[in-house]
């Protein structure tokens, strides 16, 4: 490494801040077992420690700083008005402990963004609680899992899960009981409908599905898929991590859905992990609505007492026929739906991502949002066409925002899809998604989002053809790859035997 | 790529072998298996005294690309799992139908076995499984 751990910058005694003299009498301290001096903490002066936070993320790839086509992650440029939204003095000095008409602007802004993801799916209610796409995820499925109990049918313990699936899909599946049924996937890189039918029966709780699926491709059988599933009395679940490459073209609702998750931090422009956490809301059609999970933010027409709120809120008016102290106006509160699973986070999810998800929809509107797609599935089908001549594209269709293609080049049998991705990092790029979906050998999931200029993905183009090249004519520079970086290759099989979790100072 | 088979072992569609000894059988991944799956980080096997259907799930092996399920040759109960692979599951890697061997089984039904393919059958199943991953 060539930036120590702080625990090596520090020195006894050096500290950060100097505290004045104590002028208050001493307390009582709790007794010892409740107090430990054998913390090892480190002691660094405030230019160490902002010197040693500044580097390590100079060390950082980020979307700020190159190009990001980590496919099914959605990795867009973030804008940077989100930031200056959530960090309004009136959102950020708000608690969630405070008085329901004290915070009137919070929740209409959550009752809005509820609306406008409502507006987006075509679903009939969305939920803000869940923190991540896997929460929302386990959040459809219980409310399946609820939806079939509600109703007495409790022999229905299969959820149906294509072999194309992000790998939360089976790991939600055991955590909310059921037993995952893998379905094969046809050569054009759809649901096997034959395999599909011969697993429908009236043991089926659901299935689960992305769409498009992770290779990048809209199944072109989706309405049979979920109008099969739904004739044997089960659900479909929605994996929304791709929502970016139907934006304003078609709603999941309409295609048969009955439950998905967005994932704001994908196509909702909030950053991923670092910069804030997820939000993975989910939405329902009208036959799981009511079973959401809460609270979630109601609105109704109210007199509204004018010593409740401080400003003005919506479209209140002063009509002749309210009491002088009463207005008429909406007024927003939290409440729990009717069969809801739920809470699932404390308090009303992560409020700050909801911000920043809230004004990238309102800054683009709905115009603006349908050009989101067209860009991403459009700069997606302009580097697969190129890329196809330079490496294998096992499914050869017009792609949606993403596609796999397989890190293998002719003439370099020794060349892996990781010795590729490693030589991107000299490139000043991020590797693509490695080695998954499994059903492409070697693959390399490519989404490159909308907001890259043609400058960018050209730039990319001849990066991977050059390393085609590389592979031919020198192996070594790729498999010992990557050289610029702040480290060389790491051994991933040594550090996956023997874990090393915590770092320790020597003899110890 | 030449897939590698043993003589003496049965095979199934999703790439475990099994191989009879006496009564018992000992079950473990072919090496078409190991060889899709690189470098296996960790193994977790079954207890000894589990019993198993044919075809369930009764171990996870897990390699810097992937975690995968394995399921179970033939039913019968679990008498013996290779502990040697907790520490150095690269054994698998090295030689799967001997040393990176999962588990020994006191057999339900022998005769399961015998619908298995043999390794001549199994090695033409794995190269066709190979191509069509590429087609």
């Amino acid at each position: 490494m060539t930036e120590p751990i702080i625990y090596e910058l520090g020195a006894p005694g050096r500290c950060a801040a100097r505290l004045p003299d104590l002028d208050v009498p001493r307390a009582e301290l709790p007794p010892a077992p409740l107090l430990r001096d054998d913390l090892n903490l480190p002691e660094v002066t405030e230019g160490d420690l902002m010197r040693h936070y500044v580097h390590l993320s100079q060390m950082n790839h980020g979307v700020d700083v190159g190009f990001y086509p980590l496919g099914s992650c959605t990795m867009k440029y973030n804008p940077k008005i989100n930031e200056d939204m959530a960090r309004l003095p009136g959102l950020v000095e708000t608690h969630p402990y405070q008085p329901e008409e004290t915070v009137q602007g919070n929740l209409r802004l959550m009752y809005e963004l509820q609306e406008a993801l409502k507006a987006i799916t075509g679903f009939t209610a969305v939920s803000l609680q869940p923190a991540a796409g896997a929460h929302g995820e386990l959040a459809g499925v219980l409310m399946i899992r609820n939806y079939h109990q509600s109703r007495g049918d409790t022999q229905r313990t299969l959820m149906l899960i294509p072999d194309s699936a992000h790998g939360t899909n089976p790991a939600t599946t055991a955590m909310a009981g059921f037993e995952m049924v893998e379905l094969k996937s046809d050569n054009r890189g759809n649901v096997d409908l034959d395999d599909l039918r011969a697993h429908l029966s009236d043991r089926v709780a659901g299935m689960m599905l992305t769409n498009p699926n992770t290779l990048g491709l809209f199944d072109e059988n989706i309405l049979e898929i979920t109008r099969l599933v739904h004739e044997a009395g089960g659900l479909m679940y929605g994996d929304g991590a791709n929502m970016n490459a139907l934006l304003g073209i078609t709603k999941p609702a309409e295609t048969g859905f009955d439950v998905m998750h967005l994932n704001l931090h994908k196509t909702f422009s909030t950053p991923h992990g670092g910069g804030g956490p997820g939000s993975g809301p989910v939405g329902a059609s009208p036959a799981l609505a009511e079973f959401v999970p809460g609270p979630i933010v109601y609105a109704e027409e109210a007199l509204i007492a004018e010593d409740e709120v401080d400003a003005e809120n919506g479209n209140g008016n002063n009509a002749a026929d309210s009491p002088s102290e009463y207005h008429r106006g909406t007024w927003y509160s939290l409440r729990m739906p009717p069969q809801s699973i739920g809470r699932l986070k404390s308090f009303y999810g992560h409020f700050g991502v909801m911000v920043r998800a809230y004004t990238y929809i309102r800054m683009l509107g709905a115009a603006g949002l349908l050009e989101v797609t067209e860009a991403a599935v459009l700069n997606a089908n302009y580097l697969q066409v190129i890329l196809k001549e330079v490496y294998p594209l096992s499914y050869d269709r017009t792609c949606m925002h993403e596609f796999v293609l397989r890190g293998e080049v002719e003439e370099a049998p020794d060349i892996r899809a990781l010795d590729i991705s490693k030589r991107l990092i000299d490139y000043g790029m991020h590797p693509p998604t490695n080695y998954f979906p499994l059903i492409v050998p070697e693959a390399l999931m490519i989404e490159p989002t909308e907001t890259e200029s043609k400058r960018t993905l050209d730039a990319f183009v001849d990066a991977m053809t050059k390393i085609a090249e590389e592979a031919r004519t020198n192996p070594e520079l790729l498999h010992e790859a990557p050289h610029k970086a702040p480290v060389t290759r790491l051994d991933e099989v040594r550090a996956a035997r023997n874990l090393i979790l915590r770092w320790q100072p020597d003899g110890e | 790529m030449a897939v590698k088979v043993h003589p003496d072992c049965r095979y199934t569609k999703s790439h475990e072998w099994v191989r009879m000894e006496g009564e018992h059988a000992y079950a473990g991944i072919t090496d078409y298996a190991q060889t899709q799956l690189s470098d296996i980080v960790y193994v977790e096997l079954p207890e000894p005294g589990d019993s198993f259907s044919q075809g369930e799930i009764y171990a996870v092996v897990e390699s810097v690309k992937a975690a995968s399920d394995c399921y179970l040759p033939v039913a019968g109960e679990i008498v013996e799992i290779n502990e040697e692979l907790e520490d150095t599951p690269d054994l698998v890697n090295q030689d799967c139908y001997g040393e990176g061997w999962f588990v020994r089984i006191l057999v339900e039904d022998p005769d399961e076995v015998e619908d298995l393919m043999d390794a001549e059958e199994y090695r033409q199943f794995a190269e066709e499984a190979e191509e069509e991953g590429a087609h």
